[in-house]
């Protein structure tokens, strides 16, 4: 049987949106984002309520190979979100990664173009952890002076990747940073350095 | 049944008839019953209790499509960025993309603050205050440091705004070049190549006529050193109160269908010259009533003959040191 959504659409939705949006427009910010979900598996329950908040039939959406695999999710997604699936990293509005460490390079998603920027791909990564992995340094808008996550597990050369990402300025992809029961945002505009 | 008396903003019978819903601050349109937070009315859906509509008015999907709008506003800091604005139930030049704006991020524990030219008690800000009242439930407030959202047209709060609070701003148009250059193909590519020449000629033209720059609203900004913004029609005595500001500053035009935003602690830069240095309105003359200095004024005209005296715009910190002094 599919797995139910949201107990509450509306206030649910809104939410887990308001997280989302306090970690993107504070970088490094780790919020709290408790869904009580229980989507198939590899399907993590953060993933799920950032998909339910904010795809819909307008955003092609992207799963990495462990979600795509699985009959499950395809379903449960397309059923709560009516969002259409695609197998192109670059024609999707939002990417749900669950296995991080396996991340595409960034540059494979849309990135914009000069005069919409804001038509490039949001990721949504599900890690172990936003704290007790691999230490970064954040800069840039929404942070004052500088603030350190360690987010993980990350693909290699991700400090790099992010490095490339923010010197295309303002094109790039936005991340979203989920652990269990946590969310954190890396906008574009983060200057990210190993920290 | 009229069709104005469909419109959320009408505080018909029926809301009256509510049990244990507060004061209704417009029909008693008094500051000492408007003072403070009024409780909000929930039922156990969380859904405005008897209203009818959705939480907040708009239905999910249109939410969402703001939503996604604001997250990608966030992440180009002063960037414009497209929306599918909907008609709302007031004319444009009201608010339309700043109540959108609201509607989208406001959730039921927030409390809204509403103002318009720094007023709590004037008509596009009592309406709007009581149209998310009535049709999302949620307490509102004047109070300045009582607030987590606080919508405005055309003044940011004399109060320093704190790292819990979200200024949503109401733009009337969105393009600072738009009276440089009409075509909105034409404006897209020049943010693309951040050319903003023109801007700078429109300053200098400014310099060159008056002897200084004589924009005083409106006043462009350059956000985190890309994109040139419009701040919105605020006085540019507002202007360093937007460079890094603890609070996220959202802005929505609702005709224009773009919505655009400041993060916090994001650099905003006025516009200037090295020898013509940007600087803001000063008053020669303290707050007619509560004394204060440093404070934007408003001008008001007391009698036929010439009277006038100078006011804070600001109604809420003009009228709490009205009351500290009284104490």
């Amino acid at each position: 049987m599919l797995a139910p959504g949201f107990a509450d659409p509306v206030h649910d939705a809104q939410g887990t949106f308001r997280a989302v949006m306090d970690a993107l427009a504070r970088p490094g910010l780790v919020r709290p984002l408790a869904p009580f979900l229980a989507p198939p598996a590899p399907l993590t329950p953060e993933l799920a309520a950032v998909a339910l908040a904010l795809t819909d039939a307008d955003t092609p959406v992207w799963l990495d190979p462990a979600l795509a695999e699985a009959a499950d999710v395809a379903a449960y997604l397309r059923f709560h979100t009516g969002a259409p699936l695609t197998d192109d990293p670059a024609r999707a509005a939002f990417a749900l990664v669950r296995e991080s460490r396996r991340c595409p390079p960034l540059g494979r998603f849309a990135l914009g173009t000069p005069a919409y920027p804001d038509t490039s791909t949001t990721l949504v990564l599900a890690l172990d952890t936003i704290t007790d992995g691999q230490g970064l340094s954040l800069s840039g808008p929404g942070v004052r002076g500088t603030v350190r996550v360690a987010p993980g597990p990350l693909p290699d050369g991700f400090a790099a990747q992010c490095a490339e990402n923010r010197a295309d300025f303002p094109l790039g992809v936005d991340l979203i940073l989920t652990a269990p029961g946590r969310v954190a945002g890396l906008p574009r505009s983060t200057t990210v350095t190993e920290a | 049944m009229s069709a104005t008396g469909m419109s959320p903003f009408l505080g018909g019978s029926a809301s009256r008839e509510l049990p244990g819903r507060a004061p209704d601050d417009a029909q008693v349109p008094s500051p000492e019953r408007d003072r403070g937070i009024v409780a909000s009315v929930l039922d156990a859906a969380g859904n405005a209790r008897g209203s009818g509509y959705n939480f907040a008015y708009l239905d999910e999907g249109t939410k969402r499509m703001i939503r996604r709008a604001i997250l990608k506003a966030i992440a180009v800091p002063g960037y414009q960025v497209p929306f599918a604005s909907r008609e709302m139930p007031m004319p444009y030049g009201w608010g339309t993309g700043g109540v959108q704006v609201t509607a989208a991020i406001l959730g039921q524990s927030d409390v809204l603050k509403v103002i318009d030219q720094g007023a709590d008690d004037t008509t596009n800000a009592v309406s709007i205050r009581r149209f998310f009242a009535k049709t999302s439930g949620v307490a509102t407030t004047t109070r300045t440091t009582e607030a987590t959202v606080i919508q405005t047209r055309h003044r940011i709060p004399e109060t320093p705004l704190t790292e819990g609070q979200i200024l949503v701003y109401q733009v009337p148009i969105p393009e600072p070049l738009r009276f440089l250059e009409p075509r909105e193909t034409e404006t897209r590519q020049l943010h693309a190549l951040a050319e903003y020449g023109a801007m700078h000629v429109k300053l200098y033209e400014d310099i060159s006529r008056h002897g200084h720059i004589a924009t005083t609203y409106a006043y462009p900004v350059e956000v985190a050193g890309r994109y040139v913004m419009d701040p919105s029609p605020t006085p540019k005595f507002d202007n360093p109160k937007m460079d890094d500001c603890p609070a996220l500053q959202l802005f929505g035009a609702g005709r224009e269908r773009r919505i655009y935003a400041v993060p916090p602690y994001t650099r905003v830069r006025s516009l200037d010259f090295e020898d013509h240095p940007f600087r803001v309105q000063e008053f020669t003359q303290p707050c007619a009533l509560c004394g204060a200095r440093g404070h934007y004024l408003d001008e008001v005209v007391t009698d036929d003959s010439g009277g006038r005296m100078f006011i804070c715009s600001d109604t809420d910190i003009c009228e709490t040191r009205v009351a500290e002094a009284a104490r």
